[in-house]
């Protein structure tokens, strides 16, 4: 986690023994806990999964906007707002597939909404990204109509021989479409960002603006797109609550995930298999909090305590881990240099 | 050195205006660049250099007159249009992204790969060729912000080569290099002129155009005062069109009368925020009465010894003694109330609040004492006072004192920091970079208050770039690299060479220096 | 988003200051005019009408002297939230979690208020409103000690705060605290002490004049005060004040302390003033409002009166519009959040208006993001 050391050869990538380790010892206590309760061990891990799904598409949300220079704290209320309309269109249509395509697409013009703001009319990014929740908040709220009813949500795909490899199968190889969209996105993203012409592009332009103008770049075309690909990410974030996850759309049902999502960017130091990691700890936080009640008659006595815990401080967690990591990681990690700034000329 | 038998031209500029909000920058310049020639273009800092390169680059468009490329009149509607026409410019602030590599670099905005996907081996081998052609050694997978400025500068030329420049603008390249390094620039920039290309060479400093310039063009207030050659040329003639009169190229003072020592600091070892080294305990003293300039290239650590003389950087080890007082890792409070005076680098940055008017930045470090509170109460009618007061002394040029410091010229956001640092009494002045970027009235009234400071017995240290300001005002020249004292000696007996080479990192011939980190 | 006002005059002719003051409330004024043209547009989308609706509105906001006082009543925590955003804001700092500081302000406030029994009503409402203010600031001074010695951004930990501050009055309220009166299953806290509750001054409620004499010390404070330079030169310049002798990080506790410290009297005086107990979920939204008040107002402190009033009057008239118009009442959060996007991009109104941007102080919250 040191950044700071002198690199002779920056070029000698260096083994990440931190990590390796702590994912090791992660992945032999899996080991034993499945050994010991096979059952709440695929559960809990399944669920994992599917509760880190919003937040890992959220945190790749703001990695786009960020790489390119842009804050973007409405991520929220994108995926509010494409929540809602993603529901709504599967409501009228009773396609889900079309409603998620639909999500995706709100999320893309909020997107641009945003970037509009910070952008064009050079709003503080920070007050853009507000107005981007607030206006989630009301608008969803006017006009929702409760007893609203669809067609269900998005099942589990079987990917048949994988799915019944054991722990992994259930657990990577047995989910709905956004979950493993999720999951192929962290890839793409990656190579996205770290090997295309435009990924460099990109990282220039959240970089060094006017080194990127010079070279003939067009800086705010670049954020842009960025933007607007990231508004995508919030948007199917919010596809997945209403579409996969719950079925059904709730006032601020976000609940801060939006949020959760860019403290998980900033842990994963802006990078998509960093910001997975960080969601996974979430989603595991989210599991163990949605599962305890299931897990009560099997909790051994010295974890007893946990069943008699007020649920309000369970629920308190994801957002104390939140603030943990950032406490934690922040000014370890080094954003964009021109990140919040409009770039002008002169 | 080039004589071309039928000068053709490659560059050429009519009647070129431009306007930005309240001034002028550009009025009716033209001028014409030749092939294989030099062409310097002097001016002072406003003068309209900067706006000028920027339009025949495309970064601006002109409000009147032509851009012609290879005698066709062109309008360059930005720099993809100047690259794709063969011209190349590097900036006075390098456009470089710090954390990507050379390669990345030049390769940007011109990627080579397979479809979507980078690839750099070509790039690589194409940076190797341009590198031995023209001598500009650097390694293609290097991070930008491991180099030198020097090597910066040269991955700068490489870019602008790679998109097969020939007309290459140089702004103000000269103006972090050491004097060697300058001289090996210019081995570099008659490379590229016998190769054909064509340089248009930006600078205030009147020695390096009569030692590089083919031809010399003189601008002042945005407008072309004079056109001249290096051998029809002296210093003082330029530096009159420069400025548009007479100037001393030499600062008067008396002899120095150093009394006891004020600042002393003893092995100081500070780091950078990167958390890398960067001042290696170093040892320097001054005495009441006299200026001790700091000579070096910038990021020899000079910036982190002046904050942590300060109080804004933590030393990592060593002592600040002010007065006799062990002042180490104390806060800028302290520091301040012991009658230190600093006039900060950057001066946007540090020395002012760029939103709040001038009496308020005239009063941004003592507004909590008498007469400007009672208390935590303001007195707005002392702070008004106060700062009609000093713009009046320090000719302050200033609508009123409410105005906000931003709408103020660069020379006289610098008189508001030096009205604000000297109105009170001062036993320590550390002036860094106090003339930079500013006009050449500006620096000839700072650099005469600093010498009244001196004499009024404050101890001065004096940190500055440029090799003539420290050796114009200083009584003892202290040489700083990789972030040590390499060498002090009296200013009166030092010559160019010796501090360029010291500079330079060579080591003197005096005492050695202390353990290398 | 420049300072308001310029300062009030100290020997500048009152007529000059006057038309500042109407120059400065150019803008907000436009602002309010175009989103509620907007939120027109949108309630007839939805099927109303909406002159009938906005009829409604300010019917239910000014018609009478009981819609009045409502409008005060809604009016009082929105002041205190609006200048706690404001003033937070000085700092450059952004105080999303005025809401979790509310919670706790309004919840110590109502244990207070009912816990004991038999103060002089003087000592009794001293000590709540005390109580509520300080559980307000210690909120906030943990997402200023986050920020000063961490570098976590105030924004992320200002809305967990608020998630956390919502489980933790709800556990308190369901739990320790609960009404154990006989019938009740609801979680709310026993009702306060008579002599606990605020009473009105000469017919005006003690809260808002709380709330007036709130706004006059925070513009002091700002405007007139070493400590408030020291607020403000932190906001326009960090690095400057570093140079300036003032620490960064003190002014970062002192300004979020300050911030959650009259976002608890607003919580305290909402429930010693107006509701009597502490009742989770009770005015939900009141951070995102008091962001749309502090920027409505540029976040000069008096000006947060009127833009607090204004939200007021909504507040106060929505459930009437609903039932006249049949426009569903969360229209006032759009309305709102239009005004809130046209107060910050008043690079828009100002074309429309062919007014120049002036120079002067501005929020600037995007540095130092993350790191």
């Amino acid at each position: 986690m040191q950044m700071t050391s002198s690199v002779a050869r920056p070029s000698a990538a260096r083994i990440p023994w931190l990590s390796l380790g702590v994912w090791g010892a992660l992945a032999i206590l899996v080991l034993i806990a499945y050994a010991r309760a096979p059952q709440a061990t695929t559960a809990v891990l399944t669920s994992t999964i599917r509760q880190s799904t919003p937040i890992i598409l959220g945190a790749m949300a703001g990695i786009m906007c960020e790489r390119s220079g842009v804050i973007n704290i409405g991520i929220e209320g994108m995926m509010l707002i494409a929540a809602f309309l993603g529901y709504l269109a599967n409501v009228w249509t009773g396609n889900l597939l079309l409603a998620t395509a639909g999500a995706l697409l709100v999320g893309g013009a909020v997107g641009a909404f945003h970037a509009l703001m910070s952008i064009t009319l050079k709003v503080d990014q920070i007050i853009a990204g507000t107005v981007i929740n607030i206006l989630a908040v009301g608008f969803t709220g006017y006009f929702y109509q409760q007893g609203l009813t669809t067609r269900g949500k998005l099942a589990p795909i079987d990917i048949a021989p994988l799915s019944s490899i054991p722990i992994i199968g259930p657990v990577f190889f047995n989910n709905p479409p956004i979950t493993y969209a999720s999951l192929v996105l962290i890839v793409v993203i990656h190579v996205l960002l770290f090997r295309t012409a435009w990924g460099l592009r990109t990282r220039a332009v959240g970089e060094h603006p006017a080194a990127a103008d010079t070279v003939g770049i067009a800086v705010n075309r670049v954020r842009y797109i960025n933007v607007i690909i990231g508004g995508m990410l919030a948007g199917l974030a919010g596809g997945f609550l209403t579409l996969e996850a719950v079925g059904s759309f709730e006032r601020n049902m976000t609940n801060g995930r939006g949020f959760v999502s860019l403290a998980v960017m900033i842990f994963g130091k802006w990078t998509p298999f960093g910001a997975w990691g960080g969601s996974l700890l979430f989603g595991f936080a989210n599991a163990m909090q949605s599962q305890i009640q299931f897990l009560q008659n099997q909790l051994p006595p010295w974890l007893a305590w946990v069943s008699q815990t007020p649920p309000q401080f369970i629920g308190m967690l994801p957002y104390l881990l939140t603030i943990a990591v950032l406490a934690g990681f922040v000014g370890r990690a080094r954003p964009p240099a021109a990140i919040g700034k409009v770039y002008e000329k002169e | 050195m080039t004589a071309a038998p039928a000068p053709e031209v490659v560059l050429e500029a009519r009647g070129i205006t431009k306007r930005f909000p309240g001034v002028i920058a550009n009025e009716h310049v033209s001028l014409k660049l030749q092939r294989g020639e030099v062409l310097a273009l002097l001016g002072e800092n406003g003068a309209g250099k900067t706006t000028l390169m920027n339009i025949l680059y495309g970064m601006y468009h002109q409000d009147a007159g032509e851009v012609l490329v290879r005698g066709q009149a062109v309008r360059i509607s930005g720099p993809s249009d100047s690259i794709s026409r063969g011209i190349g410019m590097v900036h006075q602030h390098f456009m470089l992204v710090p954390v990507f590599t050379v390669a990345e670099n030049i390769i940007l905005g011109a990627e080579t790969g397979n479809g979507p996907f980078l690839d750099l081996s070509v790039a690589r081998r194409q940076i190797r060729e341009l590198s031995q052609r023209y001598n500009l050694d650097v390694d293609p997978d290097a991070y930008v912000k491991d180099l030198s400025v020097g090597q910066q500068q040269r991955v700068e030329i490489i870019k602008a080569l790679y998109r097969k420049a020939d007309i290459l603008i140089l702004d103000e390249p000269t103006a972090v290099l050491t004097p060697q390094e300058t001289q090996e620039l210019f081995a570099i920039i008659r490379s590229l002129t016998s190769q054909g290309a064509s340089v248009i060479f930006i600078t205030h400093k009147l020695k390096e155009v009569l030692a590089i310039a083919d031809r010399i063009m003189v601008l002042r207030r945005g407008r072309v005062v004079g056109e001249t050659t290096p051998q029809a040329a002296s210093e003082r003639s330029l530096a009159e069109m420069m400025v548009g009169r007479s100037v001393m190229l030499e600062v008067e003072k008396q002899e120095a009368n150093p009394g006891a020592t004020v600042l002393a600091i003893e092995r100081l070892v500070v780091d950078d925020d990167r958390g890398q080294q960067v001042v290696n305990g170093l040892s320097l003293e001054v005495r009441a009465g006299e200026i001790l300039g700091v000579a070096g290239v910038q990021g020899n650590g000079q910036t982190e010894l002046v904050e942590a003389i300060t109080g804004l950087r933590a030393a990592r080890s060593g002592r600040v003694l002010i007065n006799g007082h062990d002042l180490t890792n104390a806060s800028p409070r302290r520091v301040s109330e012991t009658g230190s005076a600093h006039v900060p680098e950057d001066r946007q940055e540090d020395g002012l609040v760029l939103t709040y008017s001038v009496a308020d930045n005239l009063v941004l470090n003592r507004y909590y004492v008498a007469p400007f509170a009672r208390g935590v109460v303001r007195d707005e009618h002392a702070i008004m006072q106060h700062a009609e007061e000093l713009i009046d002394r320090y000719d302050v040029r200033t609508p009123s004192v409410l105005t906000p410091v931003s709408a103020l010229s660069g020379g006289n956001k610098q008189k508001v920091i030096i009205a604000r640092e000297l109105s009170r009494e001062v036993r320590l002045l550390i002036a860094a970079q106090p003339t930079r970027g500013i006009d050449v009235g500006s620096i000839e009234f700072i650099h005469q208050q600093i010498i009244a400071e001196r004499d009024r017995g404050a101890a001065v240290l004096l940190v500055s770039a440029e090799l003539d300001e420290i050796m114009a005002l200083s009584d003892r020249i202290a040489v700083m690299y990789h972030g040590q004292i390499v060498a002090t000696m009296p200013a009166a007996g030092a010559s160019r060479e010796e501090l360029g080479l010291l500079m330079a990192g060579a080591r003197p011939a005096a005492p050695a220096v202390s353990e290398a980190v | 988003m420049e300072r308001a006002a310029p300062q009030p005059p100290s020997r500048v002719d009152l007529l000059a200051y006057g038309r500042a003051v109407l120059r400065a409330a150019l803008i907000p004024a436009a602002a309010i005019v175009v989103a509620l043209s907007i939120g027109a547009v949108i309630i007839a989308i939805s099927g109303a009408n909406p002159l009938v609706a906005y009829g409604a509105l300010f019917e239910g906001g000014l018609g009478s002297g009981r819609a009045l006082s409502r409008t005060l009543e809604k009016a009082t925590p929105l002041i205190f939230g609006g200048l706690a955003v404001a003033l937070a804001f000085k700092c450059g700092l952004f105080n999303i979690g005025a809401q979790g500081q509310l919670l706790l302000g309004a919840i110590f406030a109502g244990y207070i208020g009912f816990a004991i029994q038999g103060l002089p009503a003087v000592v009794h409402i001293s000590l709540a409103l005390l109580i509520g203010a300080l559980m307000g600031a210690l909120w906030a001074a943990i997402a200023g000690a986050l920020k000063a010695f961490t570098g976590a951004h105030e924004v992320i930990t200002t809305i967990m705060l608020n998630f956390v501050a919502f489980n933790l009055t709800d556990w308190l309220a369901d739990g320790p605290w609960k009404d154990r009166s006989p019938g009740n299953i609801v979680a709310r806290t026993p009702t306060i002490a008579p002599e606990a509750r605020l009473p009105d001054i000469a017919g005006v409620p003690l809260g808002i004049i709380l709330a007036v004499l709130a706004a006059l010390a925070v513009w002091w404070l700002i405007w007139r005060t070493t400590i408030g330079f020291e607020l403000r030169t932190v906001g326009q310049n960090a690095s400057a004040a570093r140079y300036a002798g003032i620490s960064v990080r003190r002014m970062t506790l002192l300004a979020l302390i300050l911030s959650g410290f009259l976002a608890g009297i607003g919580g305290a005086v909402e429930t010693l003033g107006v509701v009597g107990r502490f009742q989770p979920g009770f005015n939900a939204g009141l951070g995102f409002n008091a962001i749309t008040i502090a920027l409505l107002a540029r976040t000069n402190p008096i000006a947060v009166i009127p833009a607090s009033l204004l939200i007021g009057v909504m507040q106060a008239g929505a459930s009437r519009m609903q039932f006249n118009s049949g426009a569903a009442s969360e229209i006032i959060d759009v309305i709102q959040a239009l005004i809130l996007f046209f107060v910050a991009a008043d690079s828009m109104i100002r074309w429309v208006l062919r007014v120049r941007a002036e120079e002067g102080e501005r929020v600037t919250l995007s540095s130092g993001w993350g790191s």
